[in-house]
């Protein structure tokens, strides 16, 4: 893609640790402040470094009002160990977790920092995260329906243009929750959940059923990213292969919004990045974006896993399962924990966990390989990484 | 009586936001806050042995987690100061007052608060002030009504209300946020908005790849050229795609469940997200025909609400093939 600048990822960056709160609904015993740092701390001690051997910080948060606090990186400098040194927010929606990550990676990829921390949170216990996504600008028709009225007629689409049989959302809220409920971090567990139980849960925004669809979480993720000597001074780091953003506009004529072209490209840069050539043979864990069921297929073929409307293939075979051909999402995913401006970073992170072996009881027996990404908006941001359990 | 507008002027209208957020304090603003509620104001101590008031989480130096509470006077010294002549709804007062930093005595950092001195000439740095405090307070900075002019010459105080006994330690707050907007539309917009107030569609065709857009925009975002060709619209299409909203929310304007669907005008390149009735949610279908009701003539205004809905025309549907490019 011109100007797309896919060159090489320069110097190597290496993912030392990593950081989660405990997701839940309402962490009413902590600020904002009081939640960053705990995810922080333990990414810290996760990495075996301590705040002075931080360089630089990056902080990434969905929309503002979804908290209601402006410039939340004014408030939080102390907490997240910011205090005379650079700080850094990104801002790209709902994948702004994920562009935390990248642009974390690049600070160190750049040479112009050795170790970084990247911080993404949400508390959305604060706040109504489906009204501020609802809010009716004046001489608009009042139809929109937060983020699941947003996504649910693409889902629709993705499902005439497939073929894919209804019982294929279904199938992914199962292995997600019960994925979740091998993770201690996971907001929901719910080992017991089926097939069944998913298709008699309410119908939300149609197609798209109560079961399919994302929690709403309080949460934090925190990861330290060091350069070469760093990573090789580590036990067992996760190195970062390739990282990738594209973005494209919400609405134009002819956008396919099933399939979106900035995802497709941000795709192929990573793949080329990476050197790999066959995702679904090199790749051997995936943590994707999903947030409502079915975007799960949507993903495997805009990332290139599957081909245009084959994706659900995957996903009916089980081989979007632990111990199938890629196992996705095995942390239970967006759909067990959403702290919506962490979830792209907990993607990444959990990527990195899977490689480094410390995934606990989720983890990917012999992952070496792994794809974190997010997307974001009206699937209109997205970024991505891989990393590997060897050097580059 | 309002002043007719040019015909190319933009329109626009009010947008108010607002939501009453709520903050989990955590255990140093919780301890703060819940002095408040006794009158009294507590900072933390910080590892160089400054005490912050208001108290911070972690330290500015270390950026270690602070916990050790130090009382201090609910008196000091204006640090410096700016004066509010003409204040604005929400704030602690509402005639003309001094906002100051203000160091408390035991205190190393000045907190930010009002000062009740009536007039600027009586404002000065160095100035002593002390707490006005309210009579019922509930945990809140704003137990603090303001500050006031203390030292020589300073109206002495009355006895103390006493504390409210027995309540639960502090720890949350609510905070309403309220942002009042003037929303504009582009010229290219507002003339489809008074199309609409005419009972007309109108949109505009790019110059480089010859798609229609509905609303205009003025620009083509595919090809970055400026839209000048205007086409009118018929008020009928398809449904390209929908979902059926049966969630309640809040802010919510049309009553669940509806059918949230993309119509394409006929002659149109891209969707717009409208309501569809006139059959039952399940008897709606990707590409669908549909056309708009129409509220009554003497309701119309600017606005895309005019359409009240749309409805199908019986037509048959017309084929995937044809929108396949518009999902």
């Amino acid at each position: 893609m011109a100007g797309a600048g896919t060159s090489g990822a320069g110097q190597l960056a290496a993912v030392l640790g990593t950081g989660q709160t405990h997701h839940v609904s309402r962490r009413t015993d902590v600020s904002m402040a009081g939640l960053c740092r705990e995810a922080i701390d333990r990414a810290l001690a996760d990495a075996g470094v301590g705040m002075a051997d931080i360089d630089a910080v990056v902080l990434g948060k969905a929309p503002d009002l979804f908290e209601g606090v402006m410039m939340p990186e004014l408030m939080l400098a102390d907490a997240i160990g910011a205090t005379g040194k650079p700080l850094l927010r990104v801002h790209t929606a709902g994948s702004v977790g994920g562009s935390t990550g990248v642009v974390a990676a690049s600070l160190v990829q750049a040479g112009v920092h050795r170790r970084v921390l990247a911080v993404a949170f949400e508390k959305q216990s604060e706040s109504n995260a489906m009204w501020a996504l609802s809010i009716v600008p004046p001489f608009s028709m009042p139809v929109g329906a937060g983020a699941g009225g947003y996504f649910a007629p693409h889902v629709r689409s993705y499902i005439r243009r497939s073929g894919a049989p209804e019982h294929i959302g279904a199938m992914v809220a199962v292995k997600d929750r019960r994925n979740g409920a091998r993770n201690p971090y996971a907001h929901l567990h719910q080992p017991d959940i089926t097939v069944e139980s998913v298709r008699a849960s309410a119908v939300l925004w149609d197609p798209i059923r109560y079961d399919e669809t994302c929690p709403s979480s309080d949460g934090a993720c925190a990861v330290v990213i060091g350069d070469e000597a760093a990573g090789d001074a580590a036990q067992r780091p996760a190195w970062i292969h390739a990282t990738a953003m594209r973005t494209e506009p919400t609405t134009f004529a002819g956008r396919d919004q099933v399939n979106p072209a900035a995802g497709r490209a941000a795709a192929a840069a990573l793949w080329a990045q990476a050197g790999i050539t066959d995702p679904l043979a090199e790749i051997d864990v995936a943590e994707i974006y999903v947030p409502f069921s079915w975007f799960e297929p949507m993903w495997l073929e805009n990332l290139g896993f599957a081909a245009e409307g084959e994706g659900w293939r995957l996903v009916e075979a089980g081989e979007t399962a632990i111990g199938g051909r890629l196992p996705v999402n095995p942390s239970g995913g967006v759909l067990s924990s959403n702290p919506i401006g962490a979830s792209g970073l907990l993607r990444f992170a959990e990527s990195a966990m899977q490689v480094m072996g410390r995934a606990g009881d989720h983890q990917v027996e012999g992952a070496r390989t792994a794809l974190g990404h997010a997307y974001g908006g009206g699937s209109q941001f997205y970024s991505m990484w891989v990393v590997g359990a060897d050097k580059p | 009586m309002a002043t007719p507008l040019a015909p190319d002027t933009p329109l626009s209208a009010p947008l108010d936001v607002g939501f009453d957020y709520t903050r989990s304090l955590g255990p140093v603003l919780g301890r703060f806050m819940t002095a408040l509620r006794e009158r009294r104001i507590e900072g933390v101590r910080g590892s160089d042995g400054r005490v912050h008031v208001p108290p911070v989480e972690f330290d500015p130096v270390t950026s270690e987690a602070l916990s050790e509470p130090v009382g201090v006077a609910d008196e000091g010294t204006v640090v410096s100061w700016s004066w509010m002549p003409d204040p604005i709804a929400g704030q602690p007062l509402q005639h003309p007052f001094g906002w100051a930093l203000v160091r408390l005595d035991g205190a190393d950092t000045a907190l930010l608060h009002a000062v009740d001195a009536g007039s600027p000439d009586r404002m000065r740095t160095g100035m002593r002030v002390r707490a006005r405090w309210v009579d019922e307070p509930v945990g809140s900075i704003r137990d603090i009504a303001c500050f006031e002019p203390a030292g020589p010459g300073a109206e002495p105080r009355g006895p103390a209300a006493p504390p409210p006994a027995g309540t639960e330690p502090v720890t949350m707050l609510t905070t309403p946020v309220h942002l009042a907007y003037r929303h504009s539309a582009s010229v290219q917009e507002s003339r489809y908005l008074r199309a609409l107030a005419e009972g007309r569609f109108i949109g505009q065709r790019c110059p480089a790849c010859g798609k229609v857009y509905v609303p205009p925009r003025g620009a083509c975002p595919a090809d970055g050229v400026p839209t000048e060709e205007e086409v009118e619209l018929p008020d009928r299409g398809i449904v390209t795609t929908f979902c059926i909203v049966n969630v309640p929310f809040l802010g919510q304007r049309i009553t669940p469940p509806y059918v949230a669907a993309y119509v394409l005008l006929d002659g149109a390149d891209i969707a717009f997200l409208h309501l569809v009735l006139g059959c039952a949610a399940d008897e709606v279908r990707m590409g669908m025909r549909v056309e708009a009701a129409w509220k009554p003539r003497e309701r119309w205004t600017t606005s895309l609400e005019n359409v009240d809905h749309f409805r199908p025309t019986g037509e048959p549907d017309a084929p995937f093939e044809s929108y396949r490019e518009h999902l």
